[in-house]
């Protein structure tokens, strides 16, 4: 155990080290993380308006609220592993780190955590700034706000399995774009990126709340935003459960199968 | 005539390329078919909710997401492709190359590396805007269409000038692929009739990154929409913006020197 907290505090200072190297290329990551966001809360505003103030139940204000707020736990749960791994695994680089004596994913998650401590201080300024231009309108009670930081921390992990179990699939594949595009457009659908799952067709809703879609970002704003009664929010919490559980036996069964067929040719 | 017949070079050249990778056909059609899918399912979200965005139908959203499509096809084609392989010869020296050969620099530069996978996005960005025109039911007129021709004309003008503007940047800085990366995220926005946005991001997308001109303009000679005061900012716009970039062109290319290569 000792030995794992050494390494995540070696993994973190040696990324630190490397985010401050970039700092405008952080800067500019920012801009694009934000932007997407904005534009729809941008379009649904425009149609709130249109329609006499509200649309299924959300004022302009309302859209504000939800598209910052998933701005932010967008970023804290986002991952850029499906991207990576076809490199390490073209390239050979993984060969390096399948020598190390720990599983690579812990080098993973401590990388994606300290640049995340670089970079959400960034998101909340540019967040809060947007705050100011759109003017949310929240609905945040004690325990909600309470239930959002288990929440969120819940996501990122469901999220994160996920996400390298798929990126995963370089290890059979050098085509892994096209797989990564359908999963790109499964979240913008499906975890809420688009529009706040309340707004799309049932049968869509059903399959957000089936897949691990709707627990990666959507669930901890709608709890955020007062949509969800304390049992409903159990559910959610017990759906997060079962999802990190299914990610890691997925992601165990991946790996074992997929390192059997690694076979590096540089490196 | 020159430039088409060394584009038509580089594009044989891109072809021979890539077809030994035929798979890659097959996916590069699947993917611009899931992007056309998800934009249109998009709509489809939000269309459900309203009648009109920002003064715009569903049908004429949809000849923008055409020319959206159409647009992004010809800067993958060989606008982005070539101005990135610019950037890497001038941090590489190998710019040299370019240099000693007999046709115009710029012009060499400009279309030295044709993503051919890209003009799939242009039929298909094509075809989404044919569509979307028979369903507008419309007749567009001679005078429409010629409107569309000339600020389309206009809008790639203005886009490559842009483009030519920033990668020249690369004789003075290092790392200006980073600026170029801003370009692409927001362009995203030009999905979406400018009209919708408010002042200071209409702002933005007009003059400081000229996403409005390269699409929301052309869309709007297509649909109507067009008053005469746009279309000349356009024209002059293009012609101001293809000045300022040779100029910058030539200043910065006096500061090169190959060191390596």
């Amino acid at each position: 155990m000792m030995g794992l907290a050494g390494l995540y505090a070696a993994q973190f200072r040696t990324s630190l080290a490397t985010m401050f190297q970039y700092r405008a290329a952080l800067v500019i990551w920012l801009i694009s993380q934000v932007l997407d966001p904005v534009i729809y809360l941008i379009v649904w505003s425009t149609v709130a308006v249109a329609g006499g103030g509200s649309v299924g139940g959300y004022t302009s204000g309302d859209f504000a609220a939800y598209f910052l707020l998933l701005t932010v736990v967008n970023h804290l749960t986002y991952t850029w592993i499906m991207w990576e791994y076809e490199y390490r695994v073209r390239g050979g680089t993984l060969s390096a780190a399948l020598l190390r004596p720990v599983h690579p994913i812990h080098a993973d998650i401590a990388d994606n955590l300290s640049s995340k401590v670089v970079s959400t201080p960034g998101i909340l300024l540019a967040t809060l700034i947007l705050g100011v231009i759109f003017r949310p309108t929240f609905h945040f009670a004690g325990w909600t706000v309470a239930a959002f930081v288990p929440a969120v921390a819940l996501a990122f992990f469901v999220r994160f399995f996920v996400e390298w179990t798929l990126a995963l699939a370089s290890f059979w594949t050098t085509r892994v774009n096209a797989i990564n595009q359908m999963y790109f457009v499964a979240t913008l659908f499906l975890s809420g990126q688009l529009a706040p799952l309340s707004l799309l067709p049932p049968a869509v809703r059903t399959v957000a709340a089936i897949l691990p879609f709707r627990w990666m970002v959507s669930f901890p704003i709608e709890l955020l935003q007062g949509n969800l009664t304390p049992r409903q929010t159990l559910t959610g919490f017990a759906a997060q459960a079962v999802w990190i559980g299914l990610g890691l036996l997925f992601l165990r069964l991946a790996w074992r199968a997929g390192v059997r067929v690694y076979s590096a040719v540089s490196g | 005539m020159t430039t088409l017949r060394l584009l038509w070079t580089f594009f044989r050249v891109g072809v021979m390329g890539e077809t030994q990778y035929r798979v890659n056909f097959a996916i590069q059609f699947f993917q611009s078919l899931l992007g056309l899918a998800t934009a249109l399912a998009g709509l489809a979200v939000v269309f459900s909710y309203t009648d009109t965005l920002g003064g715009w139908g569903p049908n004429e959203i949809v000849a923008l997401v055409g020319v959206y499509i159409l647009v992004g096809g010809v800067i993958g084609l060989v606008i982005q492709p070539s101005m990135q392989r610019l950037i890497e010869s001038v941090q590489e020296g190998t710019l040299d190359f370019t240099l000693t050969k007999p046709e115009e620099a710029q012009l060499l530069v400009s279309i030295q590396d044709v993503d051919i996978w890209e003009a799939l996005d242009i039929v298909l960005g094509a075809c989404t805007l044919g569509v979307a025109l028979a369903r507008l039911g419309e007749r567009v007129g001679l005078l429409q269409a010629a409107a569309f021709g000339a600020t389309l004309l206009a809008g790639g003008i203005i886009v490559y000038s842009f483009w030519l503007i920033l990668a020249s940047l690369s004789f003075w800085f290092l790392r200006v692929e980073n600026i170029l990366v801003i370009f692409q995220s927001v362009y995203e926005a030009g999905r979406w009739p400018v009209s919708i946005y408010p002042g200071w991001l209409r702002f933005g997308l007009t003059l400081v990154v000229p996403v409005a001109f390269a699409v929301t303009v052309p869309a709007e000679a297509l649909t109507g929409r067009l008053d005469w005061q746009t279309a000349l900012a356009a024209a002059g716009l293009a012609a101001l913006l293809l000045a300022v970039s040779r100029l910058v062109w030539r200043v910065g290319l006096r500061r090169y020197s190959g060191a390596s290569a």
